[in-house]
């Protein structure tokens, strides 16, 4: 069994992995930085206190499944992955490099713990519903966790799975949406408005809870009510800010796609507490 | 004129004696329980049934899914949405994953009838083999079908299967050996091969008949396996044969003819003709009437049999 963090070690493990996805996109010199910080505090929670999971053994059959539906977010994902013990931080110096493991986009193939590739919005879903379904068939324990981009919504496959899971009352899934109310071309309202969410998942027969998406109290709790509540699956609603934890990406859609420069990065690292180079050799020696 | 089935009876039986077999087989279906005949498995295993409703791209992913926790998902649509409503699914999450899905596309071809292009699949094979990691059967009768399906569901990895509508002559037995990117030799013969697939196996073999009483022996090989497709076949016919006819139920861009033409390119290149759908949409019509307006009988085999003749060296 692995340790839980509590509440104060999640926010310093969750410092470290804004510290990580800085570090790697600055490498990489490409990638998503906003969804990925925004959805930084919430992926924390999962893999280091909710979770049951091995990392050193990912196929582990008592697991609990993760699906991050926006599989852009890679920065996040192979932080939490590296944090966690599934491959060596190292790793992450190589994120979308040729001589790396580390795909633009999540792939199966390559990274032993990414259940399924991911990359087109809207499909992981349905993924982690399947998956719900294929365990609950098995009367297996397990939960499927998946996250979803607000934008991400927009994709009218989303509905169906969101259909799916309630007509089975698929309470073994629970689904995370960043809503930092951004996406690529500007703010989710102005480009196809997805407003009100909560009532349109509760008018879909799902349980639905709002938090502060960065907030720990608050994720914990949900999650717990999430794992609470019988006959149907539950969606939080997280508010969250994009590009949560550096000042000058926070709240700012043109940070969704784009990495920040060594300059940039120093001042990022700075705001996170430590340097672009420190961070480096501590990922160069993990 | 031999007995008639419809290949996709052979999918619903396949389903049903993976299902006595495998307690992990699932089968879903998205509105299209009866004509995909995926009811035989769904009246028999209720609780591995499941219905997604209207909603192909949510199958795919879904099937994806159960596959994760062991299950080896069956999913059954008509081949025109599978093979397209459905793509970036099976594109990224099952092929890209190489996922344990075997995809049923149902209605293939322009035998569909009366419903016309909308429903009558004749990209498949094109756009499927294209994708890595994929492999795609088009069996040719009833037997045939049913064997496809239970070594799709014996062998790991993501597959995609086309069969069709009608009741179309059965060609083989139940006891033909099948073996998944084996083609197999239905007649024999030296002055040219006839590579076909699905019902238009049956045609080739009314072909060779005829080219044999004017003294062409034509060989014909069943090519069940659209990919991976059986080179070795394919060689052996160029070096043996010298001339080579291919014949689908498909477009004729990218689907057999091309699979068959890349191999003989590349090795070994004799002439060939390619007997399919010339680049076009199908059209509502009797089955019958449509093979004929559309070329895919036995005269068109016959015609581009003795065209191919005349180009070998
Ligand atoms: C099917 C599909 N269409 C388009 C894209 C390109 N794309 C990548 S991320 C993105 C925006 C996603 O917005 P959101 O879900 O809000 O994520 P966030 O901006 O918060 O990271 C788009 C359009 C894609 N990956 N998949």
């Amino acid at each position: 069994m692995r340790k839980k963090l509590n509440i104060d070690e999640l926010k310093a493990k969750a410092l470290e992995v804004r510290r990580d996805i800085i570090t790697m996109l600055t490498y990489a010199g490409s990638g998503h930085s906003g969804g990925s910080l925004s959805s930084t505090d919430y992926g924390t929670a999962l893999f280091f206190n909710e979770m049951n999971i091995d990392p050193k053994n990912p196929e582990y059959s008592e697991r609990d499944m993760w699906f991050f539906s926006i599989g852009h977010v890679t920065p996040v994902i192979y932080s939490l992955m590296a944090e966690s013990g599934y491959f060596e931080k190292n790793a992450l110096l190589k994120f979308r490099k040729l001589d790396g493991f580390l795909e633009g986009h999540p792939c199966k193939a390559h990274v032993p713990g990414i259940e399924c590739s991911g990359g087109s919005l809207g499909q992981g879903l349905s993924v982690a519903v399947g998956a719900a379904l294929g365990s609950r068939m098995d009367k297996h324990s397990r939960r499927v966790y998946a996250i979803c981009g607000d934008g991400e919504l927009q994709e009218g496959q989303i509905w169906e799975a969101v259909m799916f899971a309630a007509h089975y009352k698929l309470d073994n899934i629970c689904v995370f949406v960043d809503y930092n109310r951004k996406q690529i071309d500007g703010d989710v309202e102005d480009i196809m408005g997805i407003h009100p969410l909560d009532e349109k998942f509760r008018s879909f027969n799902w349980n639905v809870i709002t938090i502060d998406g960065h907030n720990f109290e608050e994720i914990l709790a949900a999650l717990e009510e999430a794992k609470n509540t019988k006959g149907k699956p539950t969606v939080i609603l997280g508010n969250t800010i994009m590009g949560k934890g550096v000042s000058f990406m926070e709240d700012l859609h043109t940070w969704h796609g784009n990495p920040p420069n060594k300059e940039q990065a120093e001042i990022a690292c700075k705001e996170l507490g430590t340097t672009l180079e420190e961070w480096t050799t501590h990922l160069e020696n993990n | 004129m031999p007995e008639m089935k419809k290949t996709r009876e052979g999918w619903g039986k396949g389903l049903v004696a993976l299902g006595d077999e495998n307690p992990n087989v699932v089968v879903l279906t998205a509105d299209l329980n009866g004509s995909t005949m995926c009811n035989f498995f769904a009246e028999k295993y209720p609780e591995r049934f499941v219905q997604v409703g209207i909603a192909e791209q949510n199958m795919m992913c879904v099937a994806a899914g159960l596959s994760l926790t062991g299950k080896v998902p069956f999913l059954a649509t008509y081949g025109a949405f599978a093979s397209t409503r459905s793509l970036d699914q099976i594109r990224i999450t099952v092929a890209y994953s190489n996922l344990n899905v075997k995809i049923g596309g149902a209605h293939g071809g322009i035998s569909v009838g009366p419903d016309g292009a909308t429903h009558q699949a004749m990209e498949e094979f094109a756009i499927i083999r294209s994708i890595p990691n994929m492999t795609v059967i088009c069996p040719s009768d009833i037997h045939e079908t049913r064997k496809a399906t239970i070594a799709a569901g014996n062998t790991f990895g993501p597959f995609y299967l086309r069969f069709g509508r009608e009741n179309v002559p059965v060609v083989t037995n139940e006891d033909t050996p099948f073996q998944i990117g084996k083609a197999i030799e239905m007649a024999s013969g030296s002055d040219l091969t006839i590579i076909a697939c699905g019902m238009m196996v049956y045609e080739a073999l009314v072909a060779a008949e005829e080219l044999g009483k004017n003294g062409i022996s034509a060989r014909v090989l069943n090519m069940h396996t659209i990919k991976p497709i059986d080179r070795e076949a394919i060689i052996k016919a160029c070096e043996e044969t010298g001339a080579i006819v291919t014949a689908e139920e498909h477009q004729i861009h990218g689907g057999l003819g091309g699979a068959v033409s890349e191999v003989v390119v590349q090795n070994s290149p004799v002439p060939m003709e390619l007997v399919a759908v010339k680049d076009r949409f199908g059209k509502s019509g009797k089955p019958s009437e449509l093979m004929k307006a559309f070329g895919l009988t036995s005269k068109e085999i016959i015609e581009a049999s003795q065209k191919v003749l005349k180009r070998k060296k």
